[in-house]
């Protein structure tokens, strides 16, 4: 254990050299969307409070929802949202084994932009347009 | 043994699984709340805020609020121990992300039990 912290091994860490693999781009926008998620939490508490405290505040949040801005950063909360709940059943299923092999995995992770992108189109054009 | 790192993932399988769990929880409750989101349609204040007023869905929307926080502790702690090496100031990110989500957790029960 304590030699093996120890071991030097040839590395390469430079991002702009590394080519990802689908499932690669899959896994690292899992985390982004989580990242974006977590740091909105606050903003999305507020406006849900807001929207179901009292009529004014309803009507508040569908003005601030109507700002062009805050349309944005909502898209965005959407498409964050989708592809983490599409990338977690992916990876809920790779814990259960399912699809492990390498041409599975590359199949489903396509799968997941396959599915959470038209979704998120349909729920920004659905919600915000 | 020796060189045991202290701030760690304790080693252990508690937070995989309760990451899991609380993802299946969430997956379940966005499906169930946006059915009944379509089926609704509210689209005035009284039908929306008639929603989470239901008792059902309060508990339901309460549980997913606990799950999502619970979740987020888990996998921003995760971002944390992979990119902030030094101890002081990862275990003090640890602190203000645990702050910020008991935080979070008494405002969404303060937002629904005001219903």
């Amino acid at each position: 254990m304590a030699e093996m912290t120890i071991k030097k091994r040839p590395k390469n860490l430079d991002l702009t050299t590394i080519r990802l693999p689908l499932p690669g781009k899959v896994s690292i926008l899992h985390r982004v969307s989580g990242v974006g998620l977590f740091l909105c939490l606050p903003l999305l508490l507020w406006l849900f409070g807001a929207s179901v405290a009292s009529p004014e505040g309803f009507a508040g949040v569908k003005a601030i929802a109507g700002m062009f801005l805050v349309k944005v950063i909502l898209a965005g909360l959407i498409w964050a949202f989708m592809h983490h709940f599409c990338a977690g059943i992916r990876f809920l299923l790779l814990d259960l084994h399912v699809g492990i092999e390498k041409e599975a995995a590359n199949k489903s992770a396509g799968m997941v932009l396959a599915v959470s992108l038209p979704l998120t189109a349909i729920l920004v054009w659905g919600i915000l347009l | 043994m020796i060189n045991r790192i202290v701030v760690g993932a304790h080693y252990g399988l508690k937070d995989w699984i309760a990451q899991r769990a609380t993802a299946v929880i969430m997956a379940v409750y966005s499906v169930l709340i946006a059915a009944v989101l379509l089926v609704v349609r509210p689209n005035t204040f009284e039908a929306w805020q008639g929603v989470f007023a239901n008792g059902v869905i309060k508990f339901l929307t309460f549980l997913f609020f606990v799950s999502l926080f619970y979740h987020a502790w888990i996998g921003v702690r995760d971002i944390w121990m992979d990119y902030v090496k030094p101890t002081g100031i990862r275990l003090t990110l640890h602190v203000l992300t645990i702050c910020a989500l008991v935080g979070y957790t008494a405002w969404a029960a303060a937002i629904l039990w005001r219903l």
